[in-house]
């Protein structure tokens, strides 16, 4: 077994017994990036000077015997979330030459832990897309087949955990963008209720749906990582002042009494056969584990994907009206007025997908539109909040597919954006209503690309998904089959 | 399903402060007809009597004291310098931008 196919506890493990130290296992590391990130492209960037000063930090830091479990394990962080003096683009021309001066709520937790952030990690434009393939900078590839997706936005996270170039990683969700990429690279992805984990210095797309989350290889990993990223931020006013409980104390490996509701809308014609085979396999294996499985239903599901659409496009609109070449950031030098310079600077510095969010936003906000869009879709993510009240009155978690298909291949959505949009028709829902989410790995297609569950539960219920999560990998243990890469 | 909305795409652009080619507005026009179509099916539900949601928290945004913060750590201490650093063109510790008033 090499090091970097260990987990993050596991790594923490080695470090107390002296068998190995962080700069042994970053330099492997950063060899295996070497290796592997030209045909994968899941990180953006590397920055060998900050990481040796981390590495120092952490090997100083573990002399201690209050160190945290974190201390001195490399994890990749997608390149949304500011990092002080490490450049910061959204996979976007407009930021191409972005430094932030400051670091993200989240980034000064994991520093102050003793993490070393080995890289910034590849997305979809303003993590707008579902298969990383909107970057300015190019594709990230999926691990288990290069010539899929990795799934998006936070493809690059999610290809570097699978492909054991980064122990873990921090991604983002929207509408799905750290659960779907989770489950079509075989790893865990954790999207936290919202409000859980600061959005201070996390780059915007759309702020009552944005929430930061973890994706590691096992689910004790996100307990861990999520202990260390929660908790309240007097710099986001939408911040939760809730405490953060102990995840991993807490993690049993019982099912007894717990109640999973299988909603019927989420098994729906045209799904995947392979897919549709594992998660029923699944629901079996957690009947067996204890579990009692109930029927629900969320009889609003089919309209999660336009409501979020509205919502998600307005508030893009809205939030990317800062990019107009004035104060950072990518500006056209073929201007003579300023409004001419927002123009071009937008023009040249926006790739299409963004373009066409910030078009929808902008039409569905306008006037003699505004109430017939964005008002009613504020209506109808009332009507998707009260399905999940609803059925879980009935049951303490939601067991569903993660994503409709498994990895597809690169191009073939990238010219229809409503079909790309319908590859997140099961996670969209959650960040409508606000809801915390696990996607696991539950098995392979016959073509052996990686299939996951989603476990949804009540707000700031993480600890009930993450031990369900947690059992159900104890008894499966996917997480031990790797990809070949060549 | 609603009827065919015509969307004026040019004036939706000039409101964004976006500029397409003649070839992106045709492609883009296509593709926005499909997604309005889309999102057009909530017109289905019945919304007269349902309270709009604008976030997933209950109750308003906290709101925190305007006060002046002299806590280096949470300002990270920004200067000046630090706050054009990023722009594309300053002077003296200004941003600077094509001419807006005309004399």
């Amino acid at each position: 077994m090499k090091l970097y196919e260990l987990s993050i506890k596991e790594i923490a493990e080695l470090y107390r017994k002296g068998e190995t130290t962080p700069g042994q296992v970053v330099d492997g590391l950063l060899r295996r990036i070497e290796q592997l990130n030209p045909k994968l492209n899941a990180f953006l960037s590397v920055d060998r000077e900050h990481i040796a000063d981390q590495v120092q930090n952490a090997e100083r830091m573990l002399k201690r015997h209050d160190a945290s479990p974190l201390c001195g394990i490399p994890i990749a962080v997608k390149d949304i979330f500011a990092t002080n003096g490490i450049r910061t683009t959204c996979a976007s021309k407009i930021l191409e030459n972005f430094i932030p001066p400051y670091d993200a709520t989240v980034i000064k937790k994991l520093k102050a832990a003793g993490v070393v952030i080995i890289g910034k990690t590849n997305m979809d434009e303003f993590a707008m897309g579902s298969s990383t393939e909107t970057s300015y900078f190019g594709p990230t590839r999926n691990p288990w087949s290069p010539d899929t997706v990795p799934g998006g936005s936070s493809g690059g996270s999610a290809s570097a955990v699978a492909s054991d170039m980064a122990f873990g990683a921090l991604g983002t969700d929207t509408g799905g963008s750290i659960r779907q990429p989770a489950a079509l690279c075989g790893i865990v992805g954790l999207k936290p209720t919202y409000g859980r984990v600061s959005r201070y210095g996390m780059i915007a797309f759309a702020s009552s749906l944005d929430q930061g989350g973890t994706m590691t290889k096992t689910v004790y990993d996100s307990a861990l990582l999520l202990e260390t990223i929660a908790g309240f931020d007097p710099k986001d006013s939408t911040s939760a002042d809730r405490p953060v409980e102990p995840f991993t104390n807490l993690l049993s490996s019982g099912l007894n009494n717990v109640a999973i509701g299988v909603p019927e809308e989420y098994f729906i014609e045209g799904m995947d056969g392979d897919v549709q085979r594992a998660v029923t396999q699944a629901i079996d294996t957690m009947k067996k584990l204890g579990a009692k499985i109930v029927k629900i239903s969320l009889p609003h599901t089919k309209y999660a994907v336009a409501v979020y659409y509205i919502l998600a496009s307005s508030e893009a609109s809205s939030n990317l009206a800062r990019y107009d070449g004035v104060r950072y950031g990518y500006r056209s030098e073929q201007a003579q007025n300023l409004i001419d310079m927002y123009k071009n600077t937008r023009a040249q510095g926006f790739g299409r997908e963004v373009k066409r969010r910030i078009m929808l936003g902008t039409f569905a906000l306008s006037a003699g539109y505004y109430s017939a869009f964005y008002g009613k879709a504020q209506k109808a993510r009332r009507l998707i909040t009260d399905d999940f009240n609803n059925a879980f009155s009935t049951c303490d978690i939601i067991l569903a597919p993660t994503s409709p298909t498994p990895a597809f291949k690169l191009g073939s959505k990238l010219d229809d954006p409503l079909k790309m949009y319908l590859s997140d028709i099961f996670t969209i829902p959650l960040n409508l209503a606000g809801l915390p989410g696990v996607s696991v790995p539950c098995g392979f297609t016959d073509s052996g690309l990686p299939v996951g569950m989603q476990l949804i539960g009540k707000q700031f219920d993480e600890r009930t998904i993450l031990n369900a999560a947690h059992a159900y990998e104890r008894e499966m243990q996917w997480f031990k089959k790797k990809p070949e890469i060549h | 399903m609603a009827e065919k909305i015509n969307i004026d795409v040019k004036k939706v652009a000039e409101l964004a402060r976006l500029e397409f080619t003649g070839d992106e507005l045709k492609v883009f026009s296509v593709q926005f007809q499909a997604i309005l179509e889309y999102i057009s099916q909530i017109d289905e539900l019945e919304l007269d009597n349902v309270e709009p949601m604008a976030s997933p928290l209950p109750g308003p945004q906290r709101l925190r004291p305007d006060t002046l913060e002299t806590d280096v750590s949470l300002t990270h201490g920004t200067t000046q310098e630090m706050a054009v650093s990023n722009a594309p063109k300053s002077k003296d510790g200004f941003f600077v931008v094509p001419k807006v008033i005309e004399q």
